[in-house]
């Protein structure tokens, strides 16, 4: 079975293939483009315009480079939310029309479900049940994953996510926007105990965060002292990155020992960030866990993901009828297996 | 009016809450972390809505249904031209059964309604300054 993936919910336009023999056959992405392939403009801000224009060429360069014919595919999965509601129509349209002139089915996918599964495309895998942590800058999550499907959030961001807290400090810092990247960057230099920044919500039993605390404890250290911002830049980046880090992990730890799984993915934009990985790596594994990543650049949003999940589902033989629609807001625990 | 903290300024809000009525349109103003989705937490609560509210950063704008009117919150910081909200359909959200709260307007002047409230959230020490404005 061949599925051609589309995503289109925020601001990157990726497009994928993955083949039930061949596993991941080639993808693409319009902001990161893997290779040489030169589309030019600018970079997307609102994404439905943009995402009209990229995804019809994107997919056939995907088709050519993975020298592919349309006429191979068996279906097409697309993501139908949670995201801006003009960019996600935009590939649900595609996707659809895609399927309709093919007569072949399309599924809609669940962007989450796509970032959940994403470690899946990797040769370490982890095994049902287990954990994710699902961070980015929209999103983040902690939920309990007992089979595809399957789903329970056991906790979630109240306010700002880890990595809209990071670009909004970034953005404070003066590092640009969005800034979260060239904060961690910042960080590798700095001393992450060099300011005493709140570890939000740490003195609560649940699974949940807020990070909109720590973007404003930044702030009021900048408005009393803007010096800090010239003497001791990498210290504060350090300090903030290390608080958010600490929060997530502590909040990891609980949720693995209140569930008594061993297996944490973690996944989302965020993901990428290296401090995170050899912290995590090493607190869980002194609790006898393991950690399971996405390859860096499928953290990010992209196609084959939504492909992945899509094969996932077409294979148990689910589709969608003829009319679509789309859902900004959808919680990962309304699907099902 | 001074607000020490994050409890008085949703206090705050749940009292300019019973003022904002259904097709009527709110602007924010502060820096960042001036506190502003948290006012708008605020009203929300007070017009009986209890779940987390997330700041639209990325999706730019976030419904929420009530039974009388839906509201629609904005922020439009990641706006480079106003014009791009022609794209999003901006128009559609302006009607006598929505309010429309909208963080960061300034990105859009000229694309949006005249306000009826205006809402200006500023830094003051630990605490911070809330300036409060009704055109309407």
């Amino acid at each position: 079975m061949l599925v051609l993936g589309i995503e289109t919910s925020c601001d990157e336009t990726g497009v994928a293939l993955y083949s039930s023999e061949k596993g991941l056959v080639d993808h693409l992405y319009y902001t990161q483009v893997r290779t040489h392939v030169e589309y030019g403009g600018v970079v997307p801000e609102i994404a439905s315009r943009d995402h009209i224009q990229k995804l019809s060429p994107l997919v056939q360069t995907l088709f050519e480079r993975a020298k592919c014919d349309i006429s191979q595919v068996d279906g097409v999965a697309y993501t139908a939310g949670p995201g801006l509601a003009g960019a996600l129509l935009v590939g649900a349209a595609f996707a659809r029309s895609f399927a309709f002139a093919r007569s072949i089915p399309a599924v809609a996918i669940h962007h989450m479900e796509g970032h959940l599964l994403a470690p899946f495309l990797e040769a370490q895998q982890p095994n049902f049940p287990f954990l994710a942590l699902l961070v980015s800058g929209g999103h983040t999550l902690i939920v309990k994953v007992s089979a595809i499907g399957d789903y329970q959030i056991l906790g979630e961001s109240l306010d700002d996510a880890a990595g809209e807290a990071f670009d909004k400090t970034a953005r404070l810092m003066g590092l640009g926007y969005p800034g979260g990247p060239a904060l961690a960057k910042l960080a590798e230099a700095g001393n992450p105990q060099a300011f005493k920044l709140p570890r939000p919500m740490l003195d609560r039993e649940d699974f949940n965060f807020s990070f909109s605390g720590l973007k404003t404890a930044v702030a009021h250290l900048i408005q009393k002292n803007p010096e800090i911002l010239i003497s001791a830049k990498a210290d504060l980046a350090a300090s903030f990155q290390a608080a958010v880090i600490d929060t997530l992990i502590a909040k990891c730890a609980r949720a693995l020992k209140a569930t008594g799984l061993k297996q944490l993915v973690v996944s989302g934009g965020v993901s990428a960030n290296q401090y995170l990985r050899q912290q995590l790596d090493s607190q869980l594994e002194a609790i006898g866990a393991k950690a399971f990543y996405p390859r860096l650049e499928f953290c990010t949003d992209n196609g084959a993901m939504i492909a992945y999940a899509g094969y996932l589902r077409l294979k148990v033989g689910q589709a969608r009828d003829l009319d679509f629609s789309v859902r900004a807001r959808w919680g990962l625990d309304e699907l099902k297996g | 009016m001074f607000l020490p903290d994050l409890q008085s300024t949703l206090k705050a809000a749940q009292e300019i809450a019973e003022t904002i009525h259904a097709g009527q349109v709110v602007y924010l103003h502060g820096e960042l972390g001036a506190g502003k989705t948290s006012f708008v937490q605020g009203l929300l609560r007070a017009w009986g809505y209890h779940g987390a509210v997330k700041s639209p950063t990325y999706t730019l704008v976030e419904p929420y249904e009530f039974s009388q009117f839906t509201v629609y919150h904005f922020d439009l910081y990641r706006l480079k031209d106003p014009a791009e909200l022609g794209f999003m359909g901006v128009e559609e959200y302006f009607s006598p059964e929505s309010i429309c709260l909208i963080e960061w307007p300034e990105r859009a002047e000229g694309y949006l309604p005249k306000a009826d409230c205006i809402i200006e959230l500023s830094y003051d020490g630990e605490g911070r300054d809330l300036k409060f404005v009704k055109s309407s």
